[in-house]
């Protein structure tokens, strides 16, 4: 925001939206890595703070909802004032999203407490969650800098994070095929392994709304998509 | 000094001149107006579109109005003010010296900031303009053409009955759309409003929008207005001058989502620049 509005109060209620989506970024990040953390070290204690976390993500995406509806209603914004507000609507939204997607793997922590997880497994899943907490910091450093061909450039990494997805799965099949005593723990797992998949997708649901909150414009193209477990065990796989 | 119609038949065949013809009521190229030493509007270019509202916006003293004036030659009476440059309606120099400014602004109506009803009665104010201009043959096709012309600005219902009352006691926002109703009667193609709902609660304001949404699809309607809201909802083009520069002429929808020129952007979000 180069120029500032002559009404000052409207420039503190802009400042307030982007204060708290970041506050929201911060913590969403947080609760995945803590998530991912007490799945692989079975750590019941961190799972539970990170289910009770979720309650702040939640309140934080309802106040962002109930200042940007005072803020259209009272300052009736136009160009890049209403694309950032609308703007800190979806990411708000989109961060509240990921927050139940941590939420979600860490309550899986206690069902797979029992069996723990394969360490190989384990490897696999911290590491598509580095590569989506990756994008997910970097997504959040390119909200405050604005810059269009970064959002852009996040966008088209997407499906690293569906590739790593994709081997995981085949991985988490050939356990439950070894033995049918690894299909409940596995099942969680591969619930999780989506869980953080689907973080990706937030991410670059985020770098696309950035994208048209700096330019107006909707990113060209297809966002780039190589999740192929749709097709794992069809018959012309085989 | 650039002609429109020279332009057109030298650089167009026929078929594209008619197109274009339809594209621009009201062209305007490299228009210069000077108050005294003043350079107060420079090398405004704008095509103005038939059948749809234009709404020009900017700061105080960008221009606008000025420019407003010069489309039915309203600076004429003003002793220092110089025009330069061409404006064509239709093709037509509208600066031409065989147009006769009386018969122009038939043709090219105006609404003013404050509504200005002549102290006379509703019926006589809205008769004044085809009257002088010959337009009834007699009393009954008068009658139809106050009653058509205050239909037309969504008053009828109101003063049908006291079509002899004093124009002047009505409300300001009956009084404006008596004076819409007035340039209405004449019949002319372009309709000139400066600010017509600067003097009028949201009420009187909304129903002035309404009857300009009303009337747009038989008239060309160039308004100034300083609400930006007002323009956004009114107009399906605007455009931005600021410093006697026409800086910007887009699409409603896409001046005010996003705006090509920073000076546009800075003044519709209320900005320093």
């Amino acid at each position: 925001m180069a120029s500032t509005h002559i009404i000052r109060a409207y420039d503190d209620e802009l400042k307030f939206l982007f204060r708290r989506i970041s506050e929201m970024g911060g913590l969403a990040e947080q609760m995945v890595s803590d998530a991912v953390r007490a799945l692989v070290n079975a750590d019941a204690a961190l799972a539970q703070k990170v289910i009770s976390d979720d309650v702040i993500l939640d309140n934080a995406e309802r106040e962002i909802g109930d200042k940007a509806i005072v803020t259209i209603a009272k300052r009736q914004p136009v160009a890049s004032d209403l694309r950032e507000i609308m703007g800190s609507i979806r990411i708000a939204s989109d961060l509240e999203r990921v927050g139940d997607l941590g939420k979600n793997t860490a309550k899986r922590v206690i069902a797979v407490q029992g069996t723990g997880v394969p360490r190989s497994l384990a490897r696999g899943l911290e590491h598509l969650s580095e590569l989506a907490l990756a994008q997910l910091n970097e997504v959040l450093d390119v909200y405050a800098t604005r810059s269009p061909e970064k959002a852009r450039s996040i966008r088209d990494r997407d499906e690293e994070i569906d590739a790593m997805y994709t081997s995981l799965f085949r991985e988490l099949l050939t356990y439950m095929m070894e033995d049918p005593r690894n299909i409940t723990t596995c099942t969680h797992l591969l619930f999780c392994a989506k869980n953080i998949e689907r973080i990706g997708d937030h991410a670059t649901n985020i770098a696309e709304t950035i994208y048209y909150m700096a330019t107006g414009a909707q990113p060209e193209g297809e966002r780039p998509k190589d999740d192929t477990t749709t097709s794992v065990g069809a018959p012309s796989e085989q | 000094m650039n002609n429109l119609s020279n332009i057109t038949t030298t650089t167009m065949p026929a078929t594209t001149k008619v197109a274009a013809m339809n594209l621009s009521k009201i062209s305007a190229r490299d228009v210069q107006v000077y108050y005294g030493d003043k350079h107060a509007l420079k090398d405004v270019n704008i095509e103005i579109r038939p059948r749809s509202v234009t709404a020009f916006i900017g700061p105080s003293g960008c221009g606008k109005s000025t420019f407003l004036r010069c489309i039915n030659r309203m600076n004429d009476t003003i002793a220092s003010c110089r025009v330069e440059g061409n404006i064509a309606i239709d093709g037509e120099d509208i600066y031409d010296p065989k147009v006769d400014p009386v018969q122009l602004r038939a043709k090219v109506g105006m609404v003013f900031q404050k509504p200005n009803p002549f102290p006379k009665s509703i019926y006589e104010n809205v008769a004044y303009g085809p009257r002088i201009h010959g337009l009834a043959r007699n009393k009954s096709e008068l009658d139809d053409i106050v009653a058509s012309a205050l239909q037309k600005a969504g008053l009828w219902n109101e003063v049908k009955d006291r079509l002899e009352s004093p124009g002047t006691g009505l409300s300001g926002g009956q009084q404006q759309r008596l004076c819409i109703a007035r340039a209405v009667a004449v019949s002319p193609e372009v309709i000139l409003m400066d600010e017509p709902c600067s003097a009028l609660d949201p009420i009187a304001t909304a129903k002035v929008e309404e009857l300009i949404h009303e009337i747009r699809e038989n008239f060309t309607i160039v308004i100034v207005t300083h609400s930006m809201q007002q323009a956004a909802r009114v107009s399906q083009r605007t455009a931005m001058f600021h410093l006697g520069n026409l800086v910007e002429e887009n699409d409603t929808d896409k001046m005010f989502t996003n705006p090509d020129d920073q000076r546009t952007q800075d003044y519709i979000m209320g900005r320093f620049g």
